[in-house]
């Protein structure tokens, strides 16, 4: 069985540990772009802030983990077509690589929005790659003379202002939203966020966008004007779907996925480059984050080699921390809301109830035991069935049954 | 604060530089002896709640504690001991009865000490228990006084009901009520782990122990607690309480507070009523009454169960025992001063009733002398401490023993002799659930079976270099026992010679 | 494989539990040592209400979400125990939020941390097995 696998994320590591699984003599290809071993692309802020090291970093998995695996990995190489009728996938050199199962796990890639004088911009950057956070280093330098602006207030910019801050001479964030963090958090929580940031001197213009680049000299629509040294385009992510839509599976923005994570016959898909099924609140979206890629990869992988498993489990989360702050969140947050804020500590708590399940949450400052909300919302676990009162004190295996604590304490966990 | 006079017996000695303040000290007293003090920082203690029972300092995870007696004193007085002196004073505050519990702690003297055991050298050899066979297997019941055959020469089976023990040791009659129900399952689970018996005592037995019942003695006491048809055909014996020999000749009194629903249903009273046993049998006021009660729960059980009477050793012991051989019971258990209660008034509990070793050499020699020794099995009790109290009593004459404070002491008890606040840190003498959790009967079990098992050997041991192999051999053996530092009538009681003779 | 089992029917909610764990990981050679005056962050934590009690720590899953989830590659499943590299995690709470169970949390040093089974410090057998009075924590094949 041969198998082939686009992609050299979290998404295609699961889908090689899903076949190894159950098929330990297949031959199993990984495409791969970028010329690394497989490394954590959220981890590339915390590189710059020197919490961590490239050498750390692409160690994502062992040295030796593409050879214990009987994986081969084309490093560089892309692949530019797919056919599915012929079960080939040709790369970038012409090489055609025969499959029996295809996986796309091509993640996304940045957006960068159409923007007058873009191209007079000296000293820019997306920030999703390795390659991305060396650029950004190297620009950066260690004078702390730099001045940045980074368009986009999302996880991707903010990351990054956290990892660069200290070594900036100021740092200012655009976004056009009038909030930072639009999509993952709520107004309030977003604010205490954003004051932790502008305590420590980033500064934000949001509600605001830009009008045009002037060279290093962006003028926004509301007037303003920064001078800047060094740019970071971090608006967002588009997937990579045009090989899988070649290969004639069904996209719409993300590649449609069953719960096997099947894309076609002897397609696959998983990670970035997907529409998930959010169980919080019943949408088909696209969750680009890691956890979700690794599961739908080892999905994918372990159905590729035979097997079957179903992901039924996708949901939103998203933990994070700024500057000390740390930040969790998890879910939708459509329903009864249960709100406990301490403005002396800075803790917020907010957990969202819809038809006696939980469905979200978001945990600002303490955020021990969050996993217990976050496997609620995903096990849809009955609120009914457990005391409430003590959950929404905080996350407790007190407040499930006895006989529940007594398998989650006294049984082997798959 | 009215003053009391009363100084505590104890202080709580602390090592700050070890102490982590971990507080497991103050999590783990039922008496709140030890606290955190948020002010100071550091753990402080006050010593006029302890009693003593080391739950603090067992599980000190850096050795931080002990408990010492106070060396405050009052004007030394040979007369008036400074226990005379504080109970005198505890009267007088209180205008109650002393009460206190486990066995007698006073210096009487222990026989069990002045008596030492025979060995063989030169002329009959010892036995090696690891190589030759050694049988401490022995049987309780009435033995028949001659072998009868048919007409064909066949045995006639005229065997009456036997309790067969794989050591001569049996846990003793302790009710649910006085331990609680981890300290019964341990019991429980014990001797049918080992081969032996443990004895409801007169609480009745909770449902869940049913299953144990080829290893339960049963007990029917004054109030009859408990007792019916089920019961007494669960059990593998039955046991009628005459006395016991912490607090001979008066009842016992559980109070209503104890009285929860599980220990209402099994003892068949109502919630919250106090558990009064009388100090007599209403219906027993002569050894022909005792034998209707004998012979009703003989009927009541197919005459397939053996029936005990158990009492306590009192001044004219062997007369009585030697009634209750012709009441058509098949044991006789005595109990000696020493043994243990729940509570009991402390004068009694330290004033009345005779040693054990007395009692048995006397009560041994007496159904002897009346040609009647093996219409009964005589078990003795009323401290058993070790393997060597074993073995002397039965070379006094026993055929086995039963242990109480030993098995309790086991199980985790220090010996505090508290029992009777029912807030036993130990999670014994308690039914307070948070205290009785403390006792896992997995752990309960596994030390009482090591303990007997342990005892075991050692008997053997010293069977072995008796040159004896069997109980049989040992039982009234007294030429393997000589006194010392006896005078010549506990000798003639003890029936034996002084050492050297 | 062996792991840590909890019976909350024996748990004397003693937290001794929690001090074991804290020494065993301290690398010290007493408990004095390394308790004394010290505010613990055990890997094992007790939940305690209304008399009733238990200890909490890493399950050991066979399919662990941490691991799945870890952005680092710092959480690694090593002969069926989940172990962490602390010197690759980055203290980013992902684990944190997706425990099940509540069983990992950050340590003094900013890095996760979680129950290893002691089997990277000198005791080998978990400490707090060893030191729970009442046997309410055990370690064996279930």
């Amino acid at each position: 069985m041969d198998y082939v696998i686009i992609g050299n994320g979290a998404a295609a590591v699961g889908c090689v540990e899903g076949i190894r699984a159950l098929d330990q003599t297949g031959s199993i290809t990984v495409v791969s772009a970028e010329p690394y071993p497989v490394y954590g692309r959220p981890l590339i802020s915390y590189l710059l802030e020197g919490k961590t090291t490239e050498e750390k970093m692409l160690r994502y998995r062992p040295e030796n983990w593409y050879k214990k695996n009987g994986v081969a990995l084309l490093s560089g190489r892309t692949a530019v077509s797919v056919d599915s009728a012929a079960h080939q996938v040709t790369l970038d050199n012409g090489a055609v690589l025969p499959y029996h199962k295809l996986c796309f796990a091509t993640g996304s890639r940045p957006f960068v929005p159409p923007m007058e004088g873009l191209e007079t911009v000296e000293h820019q950057t997306s920030f999703m790659t390795l390659d991305d956070a060396r650029r950004l280093s190297r620009i950066l330098g260690d004078q702390k003379d730099k001045r940045v602006l980074i368009i986009g207030a999302g996880l991707i910019g903010l990351k990054c202002a956290e990892g660069i801050l200290d070594r900036c001479a100021s740092l200012t964030v655009v976004d056009m939203a009038e909030r930072i963090l639009p999509n993952v958090m709520l107004p309030h929580p977003a604010a205490l966020i954003q004051k932790r940031m502008e305590d420590r001197g980033v500064a934000f213009l949001l509600g605001d966008s830009i009008a045009r680049f002037e060279g290093n000299h962006a003028v926004l629509k509301s007037g303003k004007a920064v001078d800047f040294d060094v740019l970071v385009v971090a608006v967002g992510v588009r997937p990579n779907t045009e090989l899988a839509a070649q290969a004639g599976c069904a996209v719409d923005r993300g590649i449609f996925i069953d719960d096997h994570c099947a894309a076609g016959p002897d397609l696959w898909a998983a990670g970035d480059c997907t529409r998930s099924h959010d169980i919080s609140n019943g949408s088909d979206r696209i969750l680009a984050i890691l956890p979700n890629a690794y599961l739908q990869g080892e999905t994918a992988g372990l159905n590729m080699a035979g097997g079957s498993r179903a992901f039924t489990k996708a949901v939103p989360m998203n933990a994070s921390g700024f500057f000390g702050l740390h930040v969790v969140s998890a879910g939708s947050y459509d329903g009864q809301r249960y709100l406990e804020e301490d403005p002396e500590t800075g803790s917020y708590k907010l957990l969202v109830t819809r038809d006696d399940r939980l469905v979200g949450f978001i945990l600002l400052g303490d955020v021990e035991r969050a996993g217990i909300y976050t496997s609620l919302i995903r096990e849809q676990t009955p609120l009914s069935s457990i005391d409430f009162d003590l959950i929404r004190e905080k996350p407790q295996l007190m407040a499930f049954s006895r006989s529940e604590r007594a398998k989650k304490l006294g049984g082997v966990q798959r | 604060m009215a003053v009391d006079f009363l100084y505590p017996p104890y202080e709580v000695i602390r090592n700050m530089d070890r102490c982590i303040s971990c507080r497991a000290c103050e999590r783990q007293c039922a008496n709140e002896v030890h606290k955190y003090d948020v002010d100071f920082g550091h753990m402080v203690s006050d010593e006029s709640k302890c009693v003593n029972c080391h739950r603090c300092v067992s599980l000190c995870p850096t050795r931080a504690l002990k408990i010492v007696k106070t060396d405050h004193t009052f004007k030394e007085n040979a007369n008036w001991t400074g226990k005379a002196i504080t109970e005198v004073y505890r009267q007088a505050g209180t205008g109650g009865v002393l009460l206190s519990s486990m066995g007698n702690p006073e210096p009487y003297p222990i026989y069990w000490d002045k008596l030492l055991i025979n060995a063989s050298q030169v002329t009959n050899p010892s036995i090696d228990p690891l190589r030759e066979p050694m049988e401490t297997r022995t049987f309780l019941g009435k033995k028949p006084g001659k072998i009868v055959r048919d007409e064909t020469g066949r045995l006639v089976p005229n065997l009456a009901p036997q309790l067969e023990l794989s050591i001569p040791v049996m846990f003793s009659a302790m009710s649910y009520g006085s331990i609680s129900y981890n300290a019964h399952a341990s019991l429980a689970r014990a001797a049918q782990a080992l081969g032996i018996y443990y004895n409801t005592g007169e609480g009745g037995l909770h449902q869940d122990f049913y299953q144990y019942g080829p290893n339960t003695i049963v007990q029917v006491a004054s109030g009859r607690f408990g007792v019916h048809k089920d019961y007494l055909n669960t059990a593998a014996a039955i046991e009628i309480k005459m006395g016991q020999g912490a607090k001979p000749g008066i009842g016992g009194h559980l109070p209503g507070l104890k009285v929860g629903p599980d220990i209402s249903r099994t003892r068949m009273i109502p919630e919250g009523t106090d558990a009064i046993s009388p100090a007599p049998h209403h219906d027993i006021y002569s050894i022909e009454d005792l034998r209707q009660l004998v012979f009703s729960l003989k009927e009541a059980t197919n005459y397939q169960k053996p029936v005990i009477v158990k009492i306590a050793a009192v001044h004219n012991v062997a007369a009585i025992a030697s009634g209750i051989a012709r009441s058509g019971a098949d044991i006789i258990a005595i109990d000696g001063y020493r043994g243990g209660t729940g509570a009991a008034p402390t004068r009694i509990r330290d004033n009345v009733g005779i040693p054990i070793e007395l009692a048995l050499a006397a009560v041994d020699q007496r159904l002897r002398d009346e040609g009647i020794r093996d219409q009964v099995s005589v078990v003795a009790a009323g401290s058993i401490r070790s393997s060597a109290d074993l073995l002397k009593a039965i070379a006094l004459g026993a055929d086995a023993v039963y242990i109480g404070t030993a098995a309790l002491l086991a199980l985790g008890c220090h010996l505090c002799r508290s029992c009777q606040a029912g807030k036993c840190n130990w999670g014994i003498a308690t039914q307070r659930p948070d205290l009785v959790r403390r006792l896992n009967p997995d752990i309960g079990v596994q030390r009482l079976v090591n303990l007997v098992t342990a005892w075991d050997h050692e008997l053997k041991e010293m069977m072995g270099g008796m040159g004896i192999n069997s109980i049989e051999a040992l039982r009234g053996n007294r030429l393997m026992l000589r006194g010392i530092g006896l005078n010549q009538k506990e000798l003639e009681i003890l029936g034996v010679k002084y050492a050297g003779e | 494989m062996k792991r840590v089992y909890v019976n909350e029917k024996w748990c004397l909610g003693c937290h001794l539990c929690e001090y074991y764990c804290a020494f065993a990981n301290s690398g010290k050679s007493s408990m004095v040592k390394a308790l004394k005056d010290h505010k613990i962050a055990p890997r094992i934590r007790i939940e305690e209400r209304n008399n009733i009690s238990f200890a909490v720590s890493c399950r050991h899953c066979e399919d662990p979400l941490c691991v799945k989830g870890c952005i680092s590659g710092a959480l690694t499943i090593v002969d069926g125990a989940v172990h962490i590299d602390t010197d690759k995690c980055v203290g980013c709470c992902t684990c944190i939020l997706l425990c099940p169970y509540g069983a990992l949390s950050h340590s003094e040093a900013g890095a996760v941390q979680k129950c290893e089974l002691c089997q990277k410090n000198e005791f080998g057998v978990p400490l707090c097995v060893q030191g729970c009075p009442n046997k309410a924590i055990v370690y064996e094949e279930r």
